[in-house]
């Protein structure tokens, strides 16, 4: 190696986007050639999608839609919701995830569970749907 | 005959101060100011903030009339801006025949040969609102330059073009030529509007019938194709994808001043790791690399000093071990003590593809096992994230990484710092 030395340097380079090529590697199988497509989560979730998102679940009120405390649940932000689904509403800039329900002029945000009172959607509230919830994922250990 | 071409300039509102508030819609109405890596000074501003705050003020002289007119500060949360910016992206080209994603918050499309232009523009705008929550401008025009212009109108004028702006329309366009001060064209900086100035040329529509070729003459074609392109006459296409890069850089200032060797070794070696993940995720190997080091530049009563050096390696390669032992190797060379040191940068020169270089018959070459072992660690940090393989010299958490105090969560991109939403 040599070296030379060449005083100050000013800035210089440019910004790379991030990302990563995948580069195979590693010893040929004989199973190679009988692989069809690898089973995905990523597909069947959809969480790849642009317009999805996974968040974090926090208390109980909708263990009836076997949403609990710790699950991931998984936001579709293009689907146009509806009267029955599960969403991630915004609530006074409160993010809560409840059933969406209404009946006439009426929005309720609805639990599924016993403990929780339906939320009458009041005159002086603040509501906007963030997302619809699709689906759920919960850890068994 | 081949229809006219029609370009679309799709640009993100204030983007950083967007994606923050995305996840904290408390923020909403809350004026936000994003600061530069090390929290130096301010970088990004949103609308109701801008009034209160000019781009680059240092944060430790604001940081008072932040608080008097409650304007929250962020610490540059890239993680967070790169997936938004993404998510953006694939929704724009899932609308549009062609784009070229120009920056992290702007894409140009093509729209030639689509009917109902400002209706799709419409859609482009809404759909990218709801799936993401940015709220974003669209321009349409012949050229890309008048697309850029008319995006800036629609910024302007948010509240009467509800973001967006088609000036395909040669009455449009003109008045918007004739409604834009010569300063806010796409490629004019601030020297060149003054020599425009001291020519008569105010607005965008003086530059459009300005005779292209006295602008060649007098300052270059990249100018005279500006105005050509104001005049409605297309010169730039949508680009391709980028080609490989022929440098890589990665430079970053510490979190804090360093005056010995060790630590700053500890950098070099991990900004070498970062610039040998880019060289071999585009297939590429180097002949040269540079390493250079400086003080900071600005404090007056601190000592200056800047130096660099280049190494030339014994064989094109991409194997890091190589890469780091040579950089760290060049730094006892250039490095002075008795100075406090702000920055350090790699540069990896020379880059050729694998496979394209000629063999010198009588050199040495990089080991099949070498190419193999890089294949490997970069398999492994795909699975399991940067930083998971790395040089021995590559600490986690080094007291001299980049100082991020008031930085949100990460909450599209690491399942601990997810978004948390209540059933209460």
């Amino acid at each position: 190696m040599s070296y030379s030395i060449i005083g100050p340097v000013a800035e210089g380079g440019l910004k790379v986007p991030l990302c990563l090529f995948h580069v195979p590697a590693g010893f040929p199988s004989p199973a190679a050639d009988h692989i069809e497509a690898h089973i995905s989560l990523d597909e069947v979730l959809n969480i790849r999608a642009p317009h999805v998102y996974l968040v974090s679940i926090t208390g109980e009120s909708m263990q009836g839609a076997g949403i609990f405390e710790g699950d991931l649940a998984i936001v579709d932000r293009s689907i146009e919701p509806a009267h029955g689904h599960i969403v991630v509403a915004l609530l006074n800039n409160d993010p809560v995830c409840k059933r969406l329900c209404i009946r006439g002029k009426d929005v309720i945000l609805l639990s599924e569970n016993p403990k929780y009172p339906p939320r009458y959607v009041l005159e002086g509230d603040e509501l906007s749907i963030w997302g619809v919830i699709t689906g759920s994922v919960r850890s068994h250990v | 005959m081949s229809k006219p071409p029609v370009f679309a300039l799709i640009d993100c509102n204030s983007f950083y101060a967007s994606c923050e508030r995305v996840f904290r819609p408390d923020l909403a109405k809350v004026p936000i100011v994003v600061l530069s890596n090390n929290d130096g000074c301010v970088i990004a501003r949103s609308y109701d903030a801008k009034p209160f705050v000019k781009m680059g003020e240092p944060y430790f002289q604001i940081k008072q009339k932040l608080n008097q007119h409650g304007i929250v500060a962020f610490s540059s949360n890239y993680a967070l801006y790169g997936d938004m910016s993404e998510r953006v992206m694939s929704l724009i080209e899932s609308l549009v025949p062609g784009v070229e994603v120009y920056s992290i918050d702007e894409a140009f499309a093509d729209l030639t040969g689509i009917d109902g232009l400002d209706e799709l523009g419409r859609r482009i705008r809404s759909q990218v609102l709801r799936c993401t929550g940015i709220p974003v401008g669209v321009g349409i025009a012949g050229t890309k330059t008048l697309a850029k212009l008319a995006n800036h109108t629609a910024k302007r004028l948010q509240a009467q073009t509800g973001g967006v702006v088609n000036i395909c329309d040669p009455f449009k366009r003109d008045w918007v030529l004739r409604n834009t001060a010569v300063s806010e064209v796409w490629g004019v900086g601030r020297r060149m509007s003054a020599h425009f100035e001291g020519m008569g040329i105010k607005t965008a529509m003086d530059l459009a019938k300005t005779d292209p070729w006295t602008l060649r003459k007098k300052f270059s074609v990249v100018v005279e194709k500006t105005a050509r392109e104001l005049a409605g006459t297309p010169c730039l296409e949508l680009d391709e994808p980028n080609p490989p890069k022929q440098e890589i850089c990665c430079s970053r200032m510490f979190g804090k001043r360093l005056q010995e060797l060790p630590p700053i070794k500890e950098a070099v070696a991990t900004y070498m790791m970062r610039a040998s993940e880019k060289l071999r995720a585009q297939g590429s190997v180097c002949k040269k690399l540079r390493v250079s080091i400086r003080t900071g530049m600005f404090n007056p009563d601190e000592a200056k000093y800047a130096n660099g050096v280049i190494v030339d390696l014994p064989y094109p390669t991409d194997d890091v071990r190589l890469l780091t032992k040579a950089a760290v190797d060049a730094l006892d060379r250039v490095f002075r003590p008795g100075f406090n040191y702000s920055k350090a940068e790699v540069l990896l020169l020379n880059l050729c593809q694998r496979g394209e270089y000629t063999d010198d018959l009588f050199a040495a070459a990089q080991p099949a096992e070498a190419t193999r072992v890089m294949a490997v660690l970069d398999q492994i940090n795909e699975r399991w994230g940067r930083g998971t393989l790395r040089a021995a010299s590559v600490p986690v958490n080094p007291d001299w990484g980049m100082r991020r105090e008031m930085m949100s969560q990460s909450f599209t991109t690491r399942l601990d710092q997810l978004w948390k939403v209540s059933c209460n």
